[in-house]
């Protein structure tokens, strides 16, 4: 098959390589027929995520037909199903708690050391997203295999095209949790960090949850109109003091919560992201923060900040003094997409969600590396490109 | 001489040895170790830990200890098993089964003596080497122990436990390991294959084994079948 395989920094390539097979009993394979680049491939892109080996297959957001099941495997052949990236076995005490993204089984035993070395446990097995994470093959591929295909994959109506339900795979759960994350009351205000994609679902999913205002912070001008299209308020952070402005539109208070959307390789002027940004580049693996430490200034004593956006390792100058000084609150974590893909599916049938609007771009699977380049490079235009194999 | 239990039941190893040639001298040297050590961090406290075997104040089990005792190497690990505690008793006890999830042995064969079987464990550059075993305690969905039976190839106990985990979350699966590789070619590299990361195996072992007996299958990102 034709897959997209990693070979290092900016080295994407299409190739051929074996096709994907049933190895385990509640396995499927999937031929795939919409795929997404998360800015999250970026990282990998950008070669910032450890545990990566040249040929491995990336992307993590698809869909497509079932082409072949294994005994144990629930789903049928020819049925239409959209995949979580977050690969859940469904029978551990943490998907028992619907907390799916840590599952304690997906992750192969000889790939669990790196995490839980790191982070003192064992992160759960994700597409298409490194070694550590398990070495799965991921999406951006004419045909998957996916294992635990009884729990992970939803079977979607043929009267919905593609386009309306690919970003169930990720970017709008995504944003639904990270909305859910920062506990929104009615009429709250809150300030989001990023106008990617999933910071654009995040502002639709807490105007949707109520919240009174919402406050996007970005740089590119496209993506910022986005924003405005659904009804933020919009901050440039090139033009405009965030802080003084925030302080301003929210009577001196500041937000009462705050969201990162834009993690690990936040852009900024601050001295201290350049430094992170000089760390990055000789490879001591610095995590840039400069967007959550911006906003956790900002935020208003007593509230409540979510953290979508990805971090891997460890950072420097963390504002750790007014987390506690502030009575803050901090939520964050990979998305437990199963939790809310069936209710998020509900939402898009009925009309109330449309995750259409941030397409800019569809390409053949071939254009895949031209594709990562303008991603890259051409946020402002290029906010969204869906690929097909 | 009589066996004795290398591992009290928190799954320390006891410091006496059952071949007493040669042991003065080898816990002088470790107490000289330990005192060195002792004297190092400021204080007693591990020389007290440790030379006692017994007159420990925190909780933790033993071989969460800084500093190992005796001449056996022991590693262990527990994990929570989301499956009633009689089921995996039952699949572990019948030692066949070991290798579904142990990587480090090949076979277990039931010798047809109650209670022993021969464990083939692998061993680098494809050789293995085996091991005669005899059950020691089986008390049914409570715990299993296991030794090497004299005269073996490698002296080698092992336990491992089960117990109700809090809030109806399954069991508690608690394996300790003990084993003293012989002097030698053999030795070394039998320590090859068991010391290079001590704990890592074992650790390997238990999530195996909780895969299995929570999905049914071993998790793998493996695309397609190497043998195709």
């Amino acid at each position: 098959m034709r897959a997209l395989t990693w070979h290092g920094k900016h080295d994407v390539r299409v190739d051929t390589v074996a096709d994907p097979e049933i190895i385990n009993p509640r396995d499927a394979v999937i031929k795939v027929t919409s795929t997404a680049i998360c800015g999250s491939d970026l990282h990998l892109y950008d070669g910032v995520i450890p545990t990566m080996k040249a040929g491995d297959i990336i992307g993590h957001e698809f869909m497509g037909e079932v082409v072949e099941t294994g005994p144990k495997s629930s789903l049928q052949k020819g049925q239409r199903v959209v995949v979580p990236f977050t690969i859940s076995c469904g029978t551990c005490y943490f998907c028992g708690k619907q907390q799916y993204s840590a599952c304690d089984n997906s992750n192969p035993a000889e790939n669990q050391d790196i995490s839980a070395t790191t982070y003192g446990h064992a992160v759960g097995g994700l597409f298409g997203y490194s070694h550590m994470t398990g070495g799965y093959s991921g999406g951006q591929a004419e045909y998957v295999r996916v294992p635990y295909s009884d729990v992970g994959p939803i079977v979607v109506p043929d009267d919905l095209d593609d386009e309306q339900v690919l970003f169930l795979s990720d970017i709008l759960p995504t944003g639904w949790m990270a909305a859910e994350n920062a506990d929104i009351e009615a009429d709250d205000i809150v300030a989001i960090w990023g106008c990617g994609p999933v910071g654009l679902f995040t502002i639709q999913s807490a105007l949707a949850m109520g919240a009174g205002k919402v406050i996007a912070i970005d740089h590119y001008k496209g993506r910022l109109d986005l924003a405005k299209q659904l009804g933020a308020e919009i901050i440039d952070f090139h033009q405009t003091d965030v802080r003084e402005a925030l302080m301003t539109m929210t009577g001196g208070i500041g937000p009462d919560a705050v969201i990162d959307a834009v993690g690990m390789e936040s852009h900024g002027f601050a001295i201290d992201n350049m430094m992170d940004v000089a760390k990055q580049k000789i490879g001591v693996g610095a995590d840039r923060a400069s967007a959550l430490k911006q906003a956790i200034l900002a935020v208003r004593k007593g509230g409540r900040i979510s953290m979508p956006g990805v971090y891997g390792g460890f950072t420097d100058k963390f504002p750790l003094g007014a987390l506690m000084e502030k009575g803050l609150q901090l939520k964050t974590g990979q998305t437990h997409v199963q939790r809310y893909m069936k209710p998020l599916l509900d939402k898009i049938q009925s009309g109330e969600l449309d995750t259409t609007f941030l397409i800019s771009h569809r390409l053949p699977l071939e254009q895949a590396p031209t594709a990562y380049k303008n991603f890259k490079k051409n946020k402002s235009e290029w906010t969204k490109v869906v690929l097909k194999p | 001489m009589k066996q004795s239990s290398k591992i009290d039941q928190h799954g320390a190893p006891m410091l006496e040895n059952r071949n007493s040639a040669g042991n003065a001298i080898k816990s002088n040297v470790g107490k000289l170790m330990i005192a060195s050590f002792a004297l190092v961090a400021g204080g007693t406290y591990y020389f007290m830990r440790h030379r006692q075997g017994g007159s420990v104040y925190d909780d933790a089990p033993r071989k969460a200890a800084r500093r190992k005792s005796g001449k056996y190497d022991v590693t262990g690990r527990a994990v929570t098993i989301n499956r009633p505690r009689e089921e995996i008793y039952a699949f572990w006890r019948d030692f066949q089964n070991l290798p579904t999830f142990m990587d480090n042995i090949e076979k277990v064969q039931p010798t047809g003596a109650e209670g022993r079987a021969i464990w083939t464990i692998k061993a680098p550059a494809g050789t293995t080497v085996d091991v005669e075993t005899e059950i020691v305690e089986d008390i049914a969905d409570e715990l299993i122990s296991w030794r090497s039976v004299k005269g073996s190839q490698i002296d080698t106990e092992g336990r491992i436990t089960f117990r109700d985990a809090p809030n109806g979350s399954g069991t508690w699966v608690e394996a300790t390991i003990a084993y003293q590789p012989p002097a030698g070619r053999l030795g070394r590299m039998v320590a090859k294959t068991f010391r290079k990361e001590p704990g890592i195996e074992a650790r390997h072992d238990l999530k195996r084994l909780k895969m299995l007996m929570e999905t049914g299958e071993l998790s793998t990102g493996r695309r397609y079948n190497e043998e195709d």
